[in-house]
């Protein structure tokens, strides 16, 4: 079948031709209609922006959650800390990331009204964010779970607390482990980002369903749709990548093994 | 009276000659007389066009207006009996599932237009749509000039979007849309507070105005901001299919039964909760049974 790429050049008011593709964004034709071209860039730009937020909420919360799961039984507000953190990871697990969408769109604003104000793309974020934070919160815990009991035990030895514990010795390694699947996370956060259309936010998505509705293009609208996820995918993928080998420390997680074989 | 059963003679004398003459070279008339049933594209929730009473069972004027076009087809070719199977369709999905062939005919609330009639084929229109804004009944709102600025819902998939950005355009002011991702979704915007008007084809706001907690709570107000036919849909290499199907339409209106069937959807109670939809017929479509066409909505709208 032809593609007729020249759908994305057409007018989005009267479906003709317009001058330049990029009428409006880059201040080419003044005044001109926005074309097809212009709406999926600005839906690519939210896209992103939903799920820039969601991730950088994500991976906050799925850190620091992930950490307190972890928490030495050794006091009351340790023992209270981990019981919040595992309510907190099974809660959000458990839920279908549509229907925490839907939860924080419609349920929760109705109780708290301030919520109301807040625009529907910081809702599907911090939605979007909690869901993912769930899922990097099991995996920060198996980073640390998975070093050698020996290296909590000699910062304990060195007379370090809790707190500089973790930040000394245990997350520093941790969380060097923990970067490839990391990794497939922030990947997964654009993907998700695809259900803030239900509550809707102009993206990719929600811009597929309506052009090709009103261009009947569908081939070429969904391939260009398509083809942007799997960019941004893989963007987010090469700098996570870069990340990892800028944060390498030679010998560091070869040295973790070492000391594991010689347990 | 004589003329309208002049009408009905004629109306299937025609039929008879086409079904002597050209069945044979169409491909849904030979798929439903080899197999003996057929696939009928419906919608879950256009109430009270076509909808889902339960059970996958499906209901509505214009999935009746199909019954009766498919009986009357099925006596032309001879059949004794002819099974309907019915899929359920959705905004998304409808053009391509008549294209591919898996929906031989689509009863549902397609708008006819320019565009699609590329990709499908267009019964005679039973039914002109009226795009009209719906506000909650205490918002004081009564055109759409006093919309600037506030936050307007809508449906992800439909014209009512496209319609929205020309009216931008054309005024020189701003909306604040919101989308819906079904008619159920936008109207809860408007329900919730999250939105101030709710644009769209006044058959879908009144049945869900119907259906809501309190109707009293909403009204229709505003000029009329686009006309459209609303049309079965066909296949759109198969003429002699659609021949056949004008044909039945043209009987039915000959016979007198829009009028009725009208009332049966849109002024009495409805299955399955026995509500009333309550919307008069529009001069625009008494026109449209007057003058039988296929007119697209480009046609409509120009003036």
């Amino acid at each position: 079948m032809a593609l007729d790429l020249g759908v994305f050049c057409k007018s989005t008011l009267d479906g003709e031709a317009v001058e330049h593709c990029f009428s409006s964004i880059f201040g080419l034709g003044q005044n001109a209609d926005p074309s097809y071209l212009d709406w999926l860039m600005k839906s690519w730009g939210w896209t992103l922006a939903v799920a820039a937020l969601g991730l950088a909420l994500a991976l906050i919360l799925g850190a620091l959650m992930g950490t307190l799961r972890t928490l030495p039984n050794n006091g009351r507000t340790s023992r209270l800390l981990v019981r919040f953190s595992t309510t907190w990871v099974e809660l959000f697990r458990n839920i279908p990331v549509l229907v925490q969408v839907f939860l924080w769109y419609h349920v929760i604003p109705a109780f708290v009204p301030p919520l109301k104000a807040l625009p529907s793309y910081w809702l599907v974020s911090i939605a979007l964010g909690i869901f993912t934070s769930a899922r990097i919160a099991e995996q920060v815990r198996a980073g640390i779970q998975s070093l050698p009991s020996g290296q909590r035990a000699a910062a304990t030895a060195l007379g370090l607390t809790t707190t500089q514990t973790y930040r000394y010795v245990i997350l520093p390694m941790a969380l060097r482990i923990v970067l490839p699947p990391l990794t497939s996370e922030s990947m997964n956060v654009i993907k998700n980002s695809s259900v803030a259309f239900a509550v809707s936010v102009p993206e990719l998505t929600l811009f597929a369903m309506q052009a090709q509705e009103e261009t009947s293009h569908g081939v070429e609208i969904y391939l260009a749709v398509t083809a942007l996820y799997a960019l941004s995918a893989f963007a987010v993928n090469r700098v996570m990548t870069l990340i990892e080998k800028r944060s390498r420390i030679p010998g560091f997680i070869a040295a973790s093994s070492d000391a594991n074989l010689a347990h | 009276m004589k003329i309208q059963k002049f009408y009905a003679v004629a109306g299937f004398i025609f039929g008879l000659m086409l079904s002597s003459q050209s069945f044979a070279a169409s491909a849904t008339l030979d798929k439903i007389k080899s197999s003996g049933a057929l696939t009928m594209g419906v919608r879950e929730s256009s109430i009270p066009m076509s909808y889902t009473t339960g059970d996958s069972r499906f209901d509505g004027y214009h999935v009746e207006i199909c019954r009766m076009i498919l009986s009357d087809i099925r006596e032309k070719l001879g059949m004794s009996t002819l099974r309907i199977n019915y899929q359920p369709v959705t905004s998304q999905n409808r053009v391509p599932l008549v294209q591919n062939g898996t929906v031989d005919i689509e009863c549902g609330t397609t708008t006819n237009n320019t565009a699609r009639a590329k990709d499908v084929g267009f019964a005679n229109t039973l039914y002109v749509e009226e795009v009209r804004i719906a506000v909650r009944a205490n918002s004081g709102i009564t055109s759409i000039s006093q919309l600037a600025g506030k936050k307007v819902a809508t449906t992800t998939g439909t014209t009512s979007v496209q319609l929205l950005r020309k009216h931008e355009k054309a005024n020189g002011i701003n909306f604040d849309e919101v989308y819906g991702k079904d008619h159920a979704d936008s109207f809860l915007l408007l329900e919730s507070g999250r939105a101030d008007a709710f644009v769209m084809d006044g058959s879908i706001l009144a049945g869900n105005i119907a259906n809501s907690k309190n109707p009293k709570d909403f009204k229709i107000v505003g000029e009329v901001l686009a006309t459209e036919p609303i049309a079965i849909m066909v296949p759109k290499n198969d003429p002699e299919f659609k021949a056949a199907v004008n044909a039945a339409i043209a009987k039915i209106v000959a016979n007198g039964k829009m009028p009725g069937l009208w009332n049966k959807w849109f002024l009495s109670p409805i299955p399955p909760k026995n509500i009333v939809v309550g919307l008069e017929l529009s001069p625009a479509t008494k026109n449209a049974w007057a003058n039988l066409n296929d007119k697209p909505a480009e046609d409509y709208n120009k003036k």
